[in-house]
Parts: structure tokens; C-alpha cells; sequence
């Protein structure tokens, strides 16, 4: 059976719910364990570093240099408004599927992918920043952590880039028409799983002292 | 199954303005909790430093609850869709919460223990 014709033909579930999106549920929650087991691990050791580079903290090397918090604020928080309104775009590209808008659904789609790809430049460019200040995977416990969580956090972004983008080349071809457009739903739900993650790791890491 | 059978459970969704109205919201909730940071730490202006400050946590906190509720319930459309979606998603956060309020616990207490 094609592709194309497996879409074509309802398939009945014990629930009524269609088998994709149960899935992506239950992937989506299984990943909240797995994010919570990761800002757990920050929280406690939140403050517990020894040695800086600290995130909020001016710190003086052993060399007698003095420093500045590490973190950026501004550029996160631009970061952070961004990936809030990428969530805001897909769903707007999710309804111009829906009604069969190509154009809609193409720019729609296409300014989600383009704030992905800021987030994930930043992302690069505050850990090339760390690294340059001397805050390394081992460096203290503030780095160890922020690296897994972001890190991971980051990944999943990528990820989630990837798959909007292969839609949206679907898309420019043609192949997404409105009876398959719960293939951008489901990516879709993926891309706001990750919003929500980071509205959690905004505040817990870069926010709270 | 097709999307049209997919869709049987569903309300209807808020629409372009609903989710602007959203957007929005979000954008302002994230401006409130970069400006309770900014008071909290440069400490001014005096009198709104002396509220925020102490109660910055919780501050954030809410302003963040209020954040995921809103993606979670309109652009997740968890409030248009089927009930079991909302507890596939929901069951694994409350656990996640215990897990997060019982590792500090348990740390807090080493801390004490073994300080």
C-alpha cells in the first residue's frame, strides 16, 4: 500500500483517536520526565559551584581578573520571545493546512523555521560566549548543569527544525494537502512541547537567583 | 485513519484572533518576568523593589505556570481536544513535579545532615 493511500483509508480505534497523535502524547509526556529529571539535577545544585565562572555572581579568576555574571539576559530574552511566537506562526501555518492555503501555510511555516533557527544560533553563540569566558562542561557544577539542560534542550530544537523543515519542503512541493495535515499537526505539537520546556528553563535558569 | 476522523473529538479552535490574543499575552507575560528580574536585582525603583524582590520566586513561578497553561491548553489545543490527550500529558507532569519537590527535599535534607 502507498503512502498516499494509507491516508485515504479510516482506520477505526478502540479510543476514536487517531493512532499518530495518542503517540506523540505519550512521547510528549514521557519527555516531560526526562526534562524534569534535568532541572531537577540544576536546581540542586543551583549556587553549589565553588569556583566561577558564576551565572549571576561577578567572580574574580585566580589570576586576580574580575568578571562580569555570565549570563546574557537581553539576547535570551529575545531568544526566548522569539521561540514563544514561532509557536504562535505554527499554528497559524496548522490552520492555512487545514483550509488548503498553500501561500499561508508556506510563510507560516517558513517564519517558524526562521525563529527556530535564531533560537538555536543563540543557543550556539551563548555557549561559544561560556567557553571563551572559561566556563567548561567541567568547570564547576553551574556548567555541567546548564550544558545538559540547555544542551539537550537545544538538541530537541534541532530536531524539531529538521521536521518543520521537511514539511515545509513537502509543502513547497505539494504534498501536503489539507486531509494530511496532521502530519504538521503532530510536529507541530512537538515544537510546542519544546516552547514549554524552555518557558520552565527561561526562568528557573537565567531568572532566579 | 484519516485527519477528518482524527478531528471527531475536537471543538473548535480559537482562531487568528484568539491565537494574536494569545501571542500577545505570552509576549507580555515574558516582559513582566524579565522586569520582576530587572527590579529585583538593580533594586529599583525603591518602593516596587521592596515587594518584588522578596516574592521574586513565586513571581516567576506563576508568571511561568500561566505561560504553559496557556501554549498547553490553546496552541496544544489540549482544551479543544479529547480529555485523554490532556491526562496522557498531565499524569507524567504530576509526576514529574514529585520528582522535582522530592529531589530537593532530599537534598535540602543531606544538606542539613551533612552539611
Amino acid at each position: 500500500m502507498s503512502h498516499d493511500s494509507a491516508h485515504a483509508i479510516p482506520i477505526e480505534t478502540s479510543t476514536g483517536l487517531d493512532s499518530r497523535k495518542l503517540a506523540i502524547w505519550t512521547f510528549i509526556g514521557s519527555e516531560c520526565l526526562f526534562f524534569a529529571s534535568l532541572i531537577s539535577v540544576y536546581m540542586v545544585y543551583k549556587g553549589k559551584s565553588l569556583v566561577g565562572p558564576f551565572p549571576h555572581q561577578p567572580w574574580t579568576s585566580p589570576t586576580g581578573q574580575e568578571f562580569e555574571p555570565i549570563l546574557q539576559i537581553p539576547l535570551v530574552t529575545t531568544g526566548t520571545a522569539l521561540l514563544l511566537f514561532s509557536s504562535f506562526f505554527v499554528v497559524m501555518a496548522l490552520a492555512g493546512a487545514q483550509r488548503g492555503d498553500r501561500r499561508a501555510l508556506l510563510g507560516w511555516l517558513g517564519a517558524t523555521i526562521f525563529c527556530g533557527m535564531f533560537f538555536v544560533g543563540m543557543q550556539v553563540y551563548e555557549f561559544y560566549h561560556f567557553v571563551h569566558e572559561g566556563l567548561g562542561y567541567t568547570t564547576n557544577l553551574f556548567g555541567s548543569t546548564f550544558y545538559t539542560l540547555t544542551g539537550f534542550h537545544g538538541t530537541h530544537v534541532t530536531i524539531g527544525l529538521i521536521w518543520l523543515l521537511t514539511i515545509w519542503i513537502l509543502a513547497l512541493r505539494g504534498k501536503l494537502p489539507p486531509e494530511k495535515s496532521l502530519n504538521l499537526e503532530i510536529a507541530a505539537l512537538y515544537w510546542h512541547f519544546v516552547d514549554v520546556v524552555w518557558i520552565v528553563i527561561f526562568p528557573v535558569v537565567y531568572l532566579m537567583r | 485513519m484519516n485527519d477528518q476522523a482524527a478531528t471527531a473529538h475536537q471543538k473548535p479552535h480559537p482562531g487568528t484572533a484568539g491565537y494574536i490574543k494569545i501571542a500577545l499575552t505570552l509576549f507580555v507575560l515574558t516582559a513582566l518576568e524579565v522586569g520582576a528580574y530587572e527590579v529585583a536585582r538593580r533594586g529599583a525603583p525603591p518602593g516596587l523593589a521592596a515587594v518584588v524582590a522578596p516574592l521574586i520566586i513565586q513571581i516567576l513561578l506563576v508568571l511561568s505556570a500561566a505561560k504553559f497553561a496557556l501554549v498547553a491548553m490553546f496552541y496544544m489545543h489540549l482544551k479543544q481536544d479529547s480529555k485523554i490527550f490532556s491526562s496522557v500529558f498531565v499524569f507524567p507532569i504530576i509526576i514529574a513535579a514529585i520528582i522535582l519537590f522530592a529531589l530537593i527535599a532530599l537534598f535540602w535534607y543531606l544538606g542539613i545532615q551533612h552539611p
